[in-house]
């Protein structure tokens, strides 16, 4: 009896073993490709934001410890790209507004409201190096159609949008509320059909008029999903990068279009200083690692859940 | 449920009629904004270049041309760009979503020490910032000797895709798991498992997640344009964006038109016809996550 059991356990270890091997030989791939490719880049990037490395030159002779973390803390370039990056996400909440009134528009039983659906989505699986060459000559300043409309509308000619320093800011904004808006509206509207309709009946029962329905219950229970598109809204927002790079491919007049990524981009490629542009990039992480940490601290003071 | 939602159609008043048509016409028109950039870059692509620089602004191409999707066709740049991406695609998507399903499986499945370990680190790296990496990754391909090839863009991929695997292993939890045991019991391999049982369970989620990542690689300029350092290697994104600024010199907007509605096609009809498992797959990530 006792051997017998022995033998089981001894045996189901042999197996638990055997099925141990297999499982870590089916996720030893990605495990291979995030050592290669992502843990050995990080580290060694880390290193190399303590030179003056230019991808070319050795390391370890050209050492300068904090120095470059030092000079891009009085980099007047750097912070005024941060300063555009922040500007940039002002097109977050309005983007997360216009979504949430159009999802509950289409949230409405109509006929029809999904083709419409579909066109707000449009943009955001369609290429965005297409689309921003579109924008730029929706832009521009000579033969663009805003400018076109603006001057049909009101007699005066528009301002000039990618060239100006102001202008370029808002011109950026509304190409990414539109490029990003189809995306809000869908999980807005699959976080609207997840609210029990008694809720509302009740509500109403008590005498709660749309607004305050509205104001009461929609917004609160749709809070996770706009915890979901602030964090993800910044975690992009911070990268931006290829629209700029297409709609003003020198970073604007005076840096004006310019955001953290791109300045970044410049820096390495462009004048080959990958140290400078390594401490960037770290900055830049700790700048997004900081900003989700104090989103997520935050959650549970307005983030509600259904049950 | 659908008897009450049948009820509550019944009740609809005028009231709510009236309202509902004032809805759906707002929503219409916000559409027609959304949707009026792209309509005119497909009609601008059909106009002449005097058209499109005139004084008189017109949205009608008079006279139609539609030589310049001929012409963009007949630049060798822009076909070696579509060639040059499905010489990315295919491999990735085969031999990526080959490993990603086969990492979601054991993630679910299997037992073995060190699991949550290893996934968590995983995990991790959706947050790191691609500017991070992409300093180390170009000196490394670089030294490597593949910023001559499509090599930077392809293997990267093969390794799997992480948010792939993520959401494939949310997908196998619902899956009981006492068919696995079932099949422990018998003696079946782990790989046959995998093959003749779990892979078919998750053959839909896959292949929306293959379709988008399709439509990532079809979009994708950052990591070509920084990778990628000879011409005869740009894909489809970059030489689009190339087309932009040398035939923006001499204003040849109908042809950068032309140029941009057939890149964007490609995805355009992937989403019309899959719309429906690409719309539920976004809004499951999104609520989950």
């Amino acid at each position: 009896m006792a051997t017998a059991k022995r033998e089981t356990k001894k045996r189901m270890s042999k197996a638990a073993l055997r099925e141990e091997r297999w499982g870590r030989l089916f996720v030893a791939s990605p495990f291979v490709g995030f050592l290669c490719f992502m843990a050995f880049p990080i580290v060694f990037a880390f290193i190399a934001s303590m030179s003056t490395w230019n991808g070319i030159n050795s390391i370890t002779d050209n050492f300068v410890g904090l120095q470059n973390y030092i000079d891009l803390l009085t980099d007047a370039k750097f912070w005024k790209v941060i300063g555009n990056t922040l500007i940039y996400m002002i097109g977050i909440p309005i983007g997360m507004i216009l979504a949430l009134i159009l999802a509950v528009g289409m949230n409405r039983k109509m006929k029809g409201v999904k083709i419409l659906r579909t066109i707000y989505y449009i943009p955001v699986v369609s290429s965005l190096v297409a689309v921003a060459i579109v924008w730029m000559w929706v832009f521009n300043y000579d033969y663009g159609l805003l400018n076109t409309a603006i001057k049909a509308i009101t007699g005066q000619h528009g301002p000039n949008w990618l060239g100006d320093e102001f202008w370029v800011k808002i011109a950026i904004i509304i190409f990414m509320v539109w490029k990003g808006l189809g995306t809000s509206i869908i999980l807005y509207l699959s976080g609207l059909q997840s609210i029990p309709r008694d809720y509302y009946e009740a509500a109403r029962i008590d005498g709660a008029n749309g607004l305050s329905l509205f104001r009461h219950i929609t917004i609160p229970l749709v809070s996770p999903v706009t915890f979901y598109l602030l964090i993800m809204g910044l975690i992009g927002g911070f990268q931006v990068f290829v629209e700029i790079m297409v709609m003003v491919p020198k970073g604007g007049t005076n840096y004006s279009a310019a955001t953290i990524v791109f300045y970044l981009y410049d820096k390495a490629f462009s004048n080959r200083q990958m140290g400078y542009g390594s401490a960037m990039a770290f900055l830049l992480c700790i700048l997004i690692f900081i900003v989700t940490l104090i989103n997520f601290t935050m959650q549970d003071k307005w983030v509600k859940t259904i049950d | 449920m659908a008897r009450k939602d049948e009820q509550s159609s019944e009740l609809k008043s005028t009231k709510s009629k009236v309202i509902d048509a004032i809805v759906f016409l707002l929503i219409a028109i916000g559409a027609v904004a959304m949707i009026f950039p792209l309509i005119y870059m497909v009609l601008s692509s059909f106009m002449t270049k005097n058209q499109i620089l005139s004084a008189n602004f017109s949205i009608i191409p008079d006279p139609w041309k539609f030589g310049k999707y001929s012409e963009v066709f007949q630049k060798g740049e822009f076909l070696r760009g579509i060639r040059n991406t499905l010489t990315v695609a295919l491999p990735v998507l085969i031999g990526g979503g080959f490993t990603s399903s086969l990492a979601a499986f054991s993630f679910s499945k299997l037992n073995f020490r060190g699991k949550n370990c290893i996934f968590m680190a995983l995990l991790a790296t959706m947050m790191i910032p691609f500017a991070v990496v992409m300093i180390p990754q170009y000196v490394m391909f670089t030294k490597m000797g593949w910023t001559n090839s499509l090599l930077p863009l392809i293997i990267p991929g093969l390794f799997g895709n992480v948010s792939i695997i993520f959401f494939l292993r949310q997908n196998l939890t619902s899956i009981s798991t006492s068919i696995a045991e079932a099949a422990k019991i018998d003696g079946c391999g782990y790989f046959k498992m995998y093959y003749s049982i779990f892979l078919p369970l998750m053959k839909g989620p896959l292949l929306t997640q293959l379709i988008l990542w399709f439509m990532g690689i079809w979009n994708d300029y950052l990591a070509p344009t920084i990778f990628i350092q000879n011409d005869e290697w740009f894909t489809l994104q970059v030489v689009i964006r190339s087309f932009n600024s040398t035939y923006a010199v001499n204003s040849d907007y109908p042809l950068i038109m032309a140029a941009s509605v057939i890149s964007i096609i490609p995805t355009l009809l992937l989403f019309f016809f899959f719309q429906r498992f690409i719309i539920e797959s976004m809004a499951v990530s999104g609520v989950k996550g």
